[in-house]
């Protein structure tokens, strides 16, 4: 945990202040610019949170008066942003840099050494709850992927499979999938993420290099439409070949159906209030 | 569409309600023939998804030449539940619920991947109480247990051998005798939480655990008097689903498939999370990559298991199972009523009778939850079939917003088409029993 004191100090505040919204919304007003406009361009290291979205109200009283004296309540959504050197995490010995930057400085070489700067492949690096996360470019990520898995100081020889998140607010960078990577080698373990905007939802397939991403692919291909160029057989597997709709994708409804208990009716569950 | 049929077998006409077609009967036997006169006897034969042999509603595609199989593919999906999309729609502590019924064989698995990585997330996972954690431990490897009995039950009966299906249940059911004891429940549990436990062991629970080590470690060399040496146990399952170390890290395939292969990954040893580093147990592996090392694998574990087991009863010293924070620890603690489960009669008299402020937080606890600061967190346990992994993503909110299980069935199921592909049809059972998928897990 030694690493992440930036990162680590803002969540606290986020994430237990919601009334102190102003703090919130002024505090990451300045790096608002960064979390949205690094399209192609490297964030800025050392901006502390990058802001995916802003909740406004509470009870899911979004339209119509507000009874509730909550409607003024605003709440700036700020993952955790770039980390700075030293990344840190945990230590083989005495006297050495942490395994983080072990990684990344290893990483980085082994992409220079194919002449390709990792400034362009690696967006960003996150050290967030003693977790490293790098954020790839998409069209670098086959690349990135097999150098990881190949480059014998670094050996993540395990895929995890992939799974995607979608941040609807988060303009340009929607869909987001993410790997871990497990190197059983030296016992470490790495995520990696890459972004996708909904208009144009393709990212490059892993199953050249991890063949057993085949699967876990087709299954974030199929809750969230992610298309991911170079898969062999890229079809729903989950769902009904007939399906329309991405299921997963926060604007895809839940679908539930309301219950009567006792006389009352008991609203689906996404159609009941909520403290968000 | 004209009125031309649709198909071979099929004849269409137009009436007021739309086009009618009429589907006779036959085409089944054309199929048969066409077969029979065809000078190779490749048939594409559908396993499932209903069938005894397939661990629940798994189908499987088999292209078959004769005896042999020349290709074969899964068709999942049939139980899928949307457990995660239903996750971002409950609390945090609701979670576990969803989760525990994922794969409903390994629930406290389930429940343990998905609390470590929402304690990830809180920044609480050194402030679990010691008892919570070595609780966690213990049910985990006696879910290990009756996990493995499943597979090794279902596995023999596969074979047509009838009398390891009822040894198997036997053993299974005095452990879900004793879930019920500690949770209420045999199954579908939800006893573990984010922060800690739902309660505390009853009283004479560890007398009656430690009675249930003793009865397992008397039934447990059964298993290995009646497959191991058994020579038609052994012809089924030698060099049968063969999987080698380098199939396995391509395919992802974790747990006894890849401890098959002679590497002893396990996330116990090689990533410890609860304390395992703390006790003393092995990692069995094999070398020979076939569905038999992986049955002798899930043997020796079982026995690890109850080692663990039994260390675990040693340490349990008398303390909270709940994060001492009141704002993330669920406040109710429940008491069996003359109707079963209910709630406490004594916490409801506290909070309705003397404390207005313990009313008001358990009210807001239980209706609105807690918060967790945003970010991801990724946490993996060692469940039975291998590496259960936990994607939880927060938006600081009270709710998950996005939960995703890397589910060991899932991955391992991947690795069907290479086991069986060039075998024998029979072998097909064999193999993917030897996988051990479980389908709630597969499809979530």
């Amino acid at each position: 945990m030694s690493g992440e004191e930036p990162p680590g100090g803002t969540n606290g505040t986020n994430g237990n202040g919601n009334g102190a919204n102003g703090n919130g919304a002024n505090g990451n007003g300045a790096n608002g610019h960064n979390g949205n406009g690094h399209n192609g361009v490297p964030a800025a290291r050392g901006a502390a949170s990058d802001v995916i979205g802003v909740r406004r109200g509470m009870f899911g009283a979004n339209n119509g008066g507000d009874t509730s004296g909550y409607g003024g309540l605003v709440r700036t959504v700020a993952l955790p942003g770039p980390a700075s050197r030293p990344y840190g995490g945990p230590r083989t010995g005495p006297g050495t840099e942490g395994v983080f930057d072990e990684i990344a400085d290893e990483l980085e070489g082994a992409l220079e050494e194919q002449d390709l700067l990792p400034e362009n492949a690696i967006e960003k690096t996150v050290v967030d709850r003693g977790e490293l996360t790098f954020h790839i470019a998409r069209e670098h990520l086959p690349r990135v992927a097999r150098t990881l898995r190949d480059d014998p100081a670094l050996r993540f020889e395990l895929c995890t499979g992939v799974s995607g998140v979608h941040y609807p607010e988060d303009k340009g960078r929607e869909l987001h999938a993410v790997y871990h990577l497990r190197s059983i080698t030296h016992g470490r373990l790495l995520r990696l993420e890459v972004s996708a905007p909904d208009a144009d939802p393709h990212v490059p397939s892993l199953v050249d290099v991890y063949p057993t991403n085949d699967w876990h692919e087709r299954e974030t291909y199929d809750f969230f439409g992610l298309i991911f160029d170079g898969h062999p057989a890229l079809t729903r597997i989950m769902m009904p070949d007939d399906w329309q709709g991405f299921p997963q994708r926060k604007d895809y409804p839940l679908g539930g159906i309301a219950v009567e208990y006792k006389g009352a009716q008991i609203p689906a569950p996404d159609q009941r209030r909520s403290y968000t | 569409m004209s009125t031309s049929q649709a198909h071979a077998t099929a004849s269409a006409r137009e009436t007021t309600e739309g086009t009618v077609y009429t589907v006779t009967g036959g085409d089944w036997d054309e199929v048969v023939e066409s077969a029979a006169r065809a000078d190779d006897e490749r048939i594409v034969v559908n396993m499932g998804p209903q069938h005894p042999s397939t661990h629940g509603v798994l189908r499987l595609i088999l292209e078959i030449d004769g005896e042999t199989v020349t290709e074969a593919r899964c068709g999942i999906g049939y139980l899928h539940t949307g457990i995660e999309k239903n996750l971002e729609y409950r609390t945090w502590t609701q979670g576990t619920t969803f989760v525990t019924r994922m794969d409903y064989l390994t629930s406290f698995f389930n429940e343990t991947a998905y609390c470590l990585g929402v304690e990830k997330l809180l920044g609480i996972t050194d402030d679990i109480p010691e008892r919570a954690t070595v609780m966690r431990v213990l049910l985990m490897e006696l879910n290990r247990l009756s996990s493995h009995l499943v597979a090794l039950a279902t596995g023999g009966m596969e074979l047509g051998a009838t009398t390891i299906m009822i040894y198997g249940f036997r053993d299974r059911e005095l452990i879900l005798d004793a879930y019920e004891l500690i949770t209420g429940l045999r199954m579908n549990h939800a006893f573990i939480r984010p922060g800690g436990l739902a309660q505390d062991l009853p009283p004479g629970a560890v007398d009656h655990l430690r009675e249930l080590v003793g009865k397992l470690r008397k039934n447990l060399p059964e298993y290995d008097k009646l497959a191991t040496g058994n020579p038609i146990f052994k012809a089924r399952m030698r060099d049968v689903g063969y999987l080698d170390l380098t199939g396995c890290m391509a395919l992802g395939a974790t747990g006894p498939i890849l401890r098959s292969t002679g590497l002893p990954h396990d996330l116990r040893k090689s990533d410890p999370y609860c304390g395992y580093e703390t006790y003393d147990f092995t990692v069995p592996t094999t070398e020979s990559c076939d569905a038999y090392g992986r049955f002798l694998i899930r043997l020796e574990e079982m026995r690890q298991s109850l080692g663990i087991v039994e260390q675990c009863l040693d340490r349990l010293a008398p303390g909270p199972v709940m994060v001492a924070d009141k704002k993330i620890a669920w406040p109710a603690q429940l008491a069996l009523g003359p109707d079963g489960l209910g709630n406490s009669l004594d916490h409801i008299k506290k909070i309705m009778g003397t404390s207005m402020e313990a009313l008001i937080h358990h009210f807001k606890l239980v209706t609105e939850g807690f918060r967790v600061p945003p970010g991801q967190a990724y946490a993996a346990v060692e469940s039975p079939k291998g590496e259960l992994g936990a994607h939880v993503v927060s938006d600081g909110g009270t709710r998950p917003f996005r939960v995703h299980f890397r589910d060991p069935s899932f991955t391992n199921l991947q690795a069907m088409a290479a086991m069986c592909e060039g075998g024998q049809v029979a072998d097909v059972i064999v193999a993917v029993a030897s996988i051990d998928p479980v389908m709630g897990g597969v499809d979530r």
